[in-house]
């Protein structure tokens, strides 16, 4: 039980997706103009994680390692289908306002990330608290950036009014660009306690830079939380290069997504 | 009838590459839009890979939604069948243009694996069976996306270029001054909203 704890803990604060490893990012911009969007949102993530995490986990002896990547998509999709299924069913409000991007959590790369670099190699109860933990973290992490965007936009918090009378609503915080306005100062936020952290001379080993920039390779990457980590060690100017050529080269299509890096690195 | 139609088809072409912009206003593809956008020549490759497999996926998924998915009624398989049969796509074009095509896969093949995982592929497919478009216009509508993402891209990784050259506070080096960038670029495709 001590495991699930700190499976628990692990993924809501020290490694919370969003905030620590910057993953999943589309959603997280998206949804997040209210907060109850962004738990909802969350909530949803959290569901189908937690289930395909336990899921893969028990299946992980079964799953020829060649194959696993198109499993563990079957396998998300499917959780996916149905929560969407039941959301439509009983919560039609917020699936109106979440659109499509509850089918697109399949592409998520939290959900694949976890399945690749915890459920596959872990036993079925960590694996399940652990998607209960990132799906935690990625709900408080949504909500946050939400109610922001709700009191800076609308006056708003859950729908409630917040704020004086006099005040008067920043419309553009509720809208699209505000949303990547509220991700630049977070992540200058996290770059900062970076910075103050280096100076202090502690390790950085746990919290990395924006891995959300290669958001897309999470599902081609062996273990994308553990080679994150292993950027940190020779950090480059915002982790790419480092990542690019700390990495193993592994067959295939891993091989083939690393030029266009090392490329841009030049 | 005709005109009817190109009418609407025109109003999609305007609407979906500009008005609602794919990355700067649905957020649909901001990893290649942040990852790869320190070049403008690679960026370019990016949009045109992202042009091509946008438009060739949006006539498979249509395709197959309309003659497969509707006519067993299963239409709720379309996020599983619709993510299969874009990565299997994709794979087959790399081998495809790899065989026949070595100039073209030179220009687009490092990109195309990168594509397989775009959240924006899926959600054309997806938005276009939500709207209920016919496979012509889905063809369409998948086209002008991938068009506003090459828009965005070019003009992001344009903007970056010369913030090379500039000073920037140490908190915000990096990605927090492309998401500012990118903010404001949002705030600029905004104006594009009167044009329909």
């Amino acid at each position: 039980m001590n495991k699930a704890g700190e499976r628990l803990y692990n993924g809501i604060l020290k490694e919370n997706p969003t905030f620590v490893l910057m993953l999943g990012m589309c959603p997280t911009l998206a949804v997040t103009t209210s907060a109850m969007n962004g738990l909802g949102m969350g909530l949803t993530t959290m569901a189908v994680l937690a289930l395909s995490n336990l899921i893969i986990s028990l299946l992980r002896k079964v799953i020829p390692n060649r194959v696993r990547i198109p499993a563990f998509i079957v396998i998300i999709a499917s959780f996916v289908t149905a929560v969407e299924l039941l959301l439509e069913a009983y919560i039609p409000s917020l699936n109106k306002s979440l659109g499509v991007y509850i089918p697109l959590i399949v592409v998520n790369c939290i959900i694949l990330g976890r399945a690749e670099s915890y459920a596959y190699s872990n036993t079925a109860i960590a694996s399940l608290f652990d998607g209960i933990g990132m799906g935690l973290g990625f709900s408080f992490a949504l909500t946050c950036i939400g109610a922001v965007r709700e009191i800076l936009g609308a006056g708003e918090l859950f729908g409630l009014a917040l704020m004086p009378e006099s005040f008067v609503p920043i419309r553009i915080f509720g809208q699209a660009p505000g949303a990547f306005f509220v991700l630049a100062v977070l992540t200058a936020l996290q770059n900062h306690i970076r910075n103050v952290r280096k100076k202090a001379g502690r390790s950085y080993e746990k919290i990395g830079s924006g891995c959300s920039e290669d958001c897309m390779n999470c599902k081609d990457r062996k273990g994308c939380t553990k080679s994150f980590y292993k950027a940190e060690e020779a950090h480059g100017d915002d982790g790419r290069s480092a990542k690019a050529g700390t990495e193993p080269a592994s067959k295939g299509k891993v091989a083939l997504t690393k030029p266009v890096y090392l490329e841009e690195d030049k | 009838m005709v005109m009817d139609n190109i009418k609407e088809l025109l109003v999609i072409l305007i609407g979906s590459s500009l008005v609602s912009n794919v990355v700067l206003s649905q957020f649909l593809g901001l990893c290649p839009f942040l990852g790869v956008s320190r070049k403008t020549n690679t960026a370019a490759g990016m949009g045109a890979a992202v042009i091509f497999v946008i438009t060739l996926a949006s006539a498979v998924s249509g395709v197959i939604y309309k003659y497969i998915l509707v006519r067993f009624h299963v239409e709720y398989l379309k996020t599983i069948v619709f993510i299969l049969v874009i990565a299997a796509l994709v794979q087959f074009v790399e081998m495809f243009l790899r065989k026949s095509m070595p100039s073209l896969y030179e220009a687009l093949g490092i990109y195309l694996p990168l594509i397989t995982t775009n959240c924006a592929v899926l959600g054309v497919a997806i938005t276009n069976v939500q709207k209920e478009y016919g496979i012509l216009t889905g063809i369409v509508n998948g086209f002008a996306t991938a068009v506003g993402f090459t828009v965005a891209i070019v003009i992001l990784a344009g903007i970056r270029e010369k913030l090379e050259y500039n000073d920037i506070p140490g908190a915000f080096k990096g990605m927090p001054t492309v998401l500012l960038t990118a903010g404001l670029m949002a705030i600029a495709f905004c104006g594009f909203s009167g044009l329909l």
